[in-house]
């Protein structure tokens, strides 16, 4: 019972906090400047790679012709 | 090496089942048994055949969508299935004698409704959630599907749970929790396929291309985490014998009620809705052409219903055992939660600003417009039914099998149909589809299906809440339960036509999706730069 009386009042107070912090946080961020243009990008992304992966970069390529 | 491994953990199992099937308890775990037995034998001959030959590297420089071709087919298969499987049980509330003698108790209504609920949601609406997240993850990310071939082991080990589920439940077998009905073994097998699901698509997240993680993946991996954590802590129980498919639930009384309905509600906030969205974020700006209408409301949609959705399962529970505080808090979340789900609904719609002629044109996007419609429109029922005294009306009645049917047949069926429709052509590399007329017939058909069923369970489920709570000048009860059943016969009719219309819609589906398969001429793709292997 202890813990469970520990774990409420943490759950109702530091818990809620961060939480509600956390969520205001992340809206505060999504309208930070230049924030934009990084949404513009990721909302085309889907019209990019319709039929076939982006080609590998140099370093990944001789990853993989290693045996 | 790697195979030899797999043909003793093949052998091994295969051996164990058969031993299980000679000393089994009941006949859903004999069965089941069986169906191990000859699945992990005929795995092991095909097994021995393959191994030390050798084996082709996956391509890197192509999509894996061999997977996701058979998840669009066992999609349509399944869907198939469960409508069937439901309209059959609404023809048998309105004509009991459908409970075929000859046929108990395997065919009564008792066994086949958990066999129809889990046939649309887990084997419908899962090959559907499983089959897109292989193909947006893929797209968004422009890499291949991480682990080799374990895509393949992810759906097969799928269709393995929905079998084992479906054959156990006319069997007999169940744990009697609604949405988690299998025993104690298909829950440890489907606990080790989804645990599989989420490296793939982890995987994959971890090797992509594109900086940025598009919000449809967001969706797509809240569904899988939380799904686990759902189906771990309700299916924590004790199996009476390894050798018999019975189990002891750990929680008891209130405490397993409340985990029973925190996990039924997040089945349908996680898997029926964050899963769903990650699709609408995807399919519906790709076939309207155009990006989607704001990226901002989208992350402010995913936290927002990521952090509400969780505390909305005490409203399954209005004036029970539960504490009222706990009832009350689940209402509150369920009201608040419908202010992110119209957000999200209106980003969906508005994505067409500027292109709704194309409503007009694509019998498609009308599908999955008509889906975000349904959402928004179950978005509104669902908080109001959670408020306790609309719940004192509307609870035991059919007005909740007719909102969830508006969410399930409106929202998670309209859009999955509208996936299929988007995917059919790109993944057999196809020019279009077949017809677009029988798309229509089938929006058509399945609209009105759905608008027959939800006015007439509107109807029947406040009939019968009024029924139900009529009392006469000496506050003596008016109507018996009997009274109620006889009353609701023309709607559990009207209520069966509606599903034969939307299982008409979706073998129409089927049969259009054959011929674009089979009949329309190949995509000419310009040839692209290849690089020289």
């Amino acid at each position: 019972m202890e813990t469970y009386t520990q774990l409420r009042a943490f759950a109702d107070s530091w818990a809620v906090l961060a939480l509600m912090l956390f969520f205001l946080g992340m809206i505060a961020f999504l309208f930070r400047p230049g924030g934009r243009r990084r949404h513009e990008d990721a909302a085309t992304s889907i019209f990019r790679h319709d039929d076939r992966p982006a080609p590998a970069t140099a370093a990944e390529q001789s990853r993989e012709a290693r045996p | 090496m790697w195979d030899y491994i797999k043909l003793v953990a093949l052998g091994v199992i295969a051996v164990f089942a058969a031993i299980a099937a000679n000393y089994a308890r009941d006949t859903a775990y004999l069965v089941n048994a069986l169906t191990i037995m000859l699945v992990a034998g005929g795995l092991f001959l095909w097994q021995v055949r393959r191994t030390d030959e050798p084996r082709r590297r996956p391509n890197e420089a192509e999509y894996f969508d061999s997977v996701v071709r058979a998840g669009l087919i066992a999609t349509a298969f399944w869907g198939v299935v469960g409508f069937l499987v439901g309209t059959w049980i609404a023809f048998q509330l309105a004509f009991p004698a459908l409970n075929f003698e000859w046929a108990q108790p395997y065919m009564n209504f008792g066994r086949l409704r958990p066999l129809h609920t889990s046939a649309v949601i887990f084997a419908f609406g899962g090959n559907a959630l499983i089959m897109s997240s292989f193909y947006i993850v893929q797209r968004t990310t422009a890499a291949r599907l991480w682990g080799g071939n374990l895509a393949w082991f992810v759906f097969w080990g799928y269709q393995l749970v929905i079998v084992l589920a479906a054959t156990g439940y006319l069997l007999g077998a169940t744990q009697s929790k609604e949405y988690a009905e299998p025993e104690w073994y298909v829950d440890w097998w489907l606990t080790i396929v989804w645990v599989a699901f989420l490296a793939v698509f982890v995987g994959t997240l971890l090797k992509r291309k594109e900086p940025h993680i598009y919000v449809a993946n967001w969706f797509l991996l809240a569904f899988i985490i939380t799904v686990a954590m759902l189906h771990l802590v309700n299916n924590l129980s004790l199996p009476v014998s390894i050798w018999g498919s019975k189990s002891v639930q750990v929680f008891s009384g209130v405490q397993d009620a409340m985990v029973q309905w925190w996990y039924g509600h997040n089945a349908v906030g996680f898997f029926l809705t964050a899963g769903f969205l990650g699709m609408m974020y995807y399919f519906i700006p790709k076939q309207a052409e155009r990006p989607v209408y704001s990226y901002k409301l989208s992350i402010i949609h995913f936290w927002a219903l990521i952090f509400l959705y969780i505390w909305a399962g005490p409203h399954h529970l209005h004036y029970t055992a539960l504490p009222d505080w706990a009832s009350t808090l689940g209402m509150v979340f369920s009201i608040m939660l419908w202010m992110p789900s119209w957000g999200g609904m209106i980003n969906g719609l508005m994505t067409l600003s500027g292109a709704w002629d194309k409503l007009r044109t694509d019998p498609v996007i009308r599908m999955m417009v008509i889906s975000v419609g349904f959402y928004g429109m179950s978005t509104f029922e669902g908080p109001m039914m959670s408020i306790k005294a609309v719940n004192s009306l509307s609870h035991y009645t059919d007005w909740t099998i007719g909102h969830v049917h508006s969410g399930a047949l409106g929202w998670n069926g309209m859009i999955t149909f509208g996936a299929l429709y988007f995917l059919a052509p790109r993944l057999w590399n196809r020019q279009g589809l077949y017809s677009l007329a029988l798309v229509s017939w089938h929006f058509w058909l399945a609209t009105i299906g759905i608008v027959l069923y939800a006015s007439a369970m509107w109807v029947t489920g406040i009939m019968e809440g009024l029924m139900w709570r009529e009392v006469d000048a000496n506050g003596f009860l008016v109507n018996a339960f009997a009274d109620t059943v006889a009353a609701k016969f023309p709607m559990y009719v009207v209520r069966g036509i509606g599903g034969l219309l939307y299982l008409t819609g979706a073998l129409i589906m089927c049969y259009n999706l054959w011929m674009t398969v089979t009949s329309v001429a190949r995509k000419q793709t310009a040839p692209a730069a290849v690089p020289a292997e």
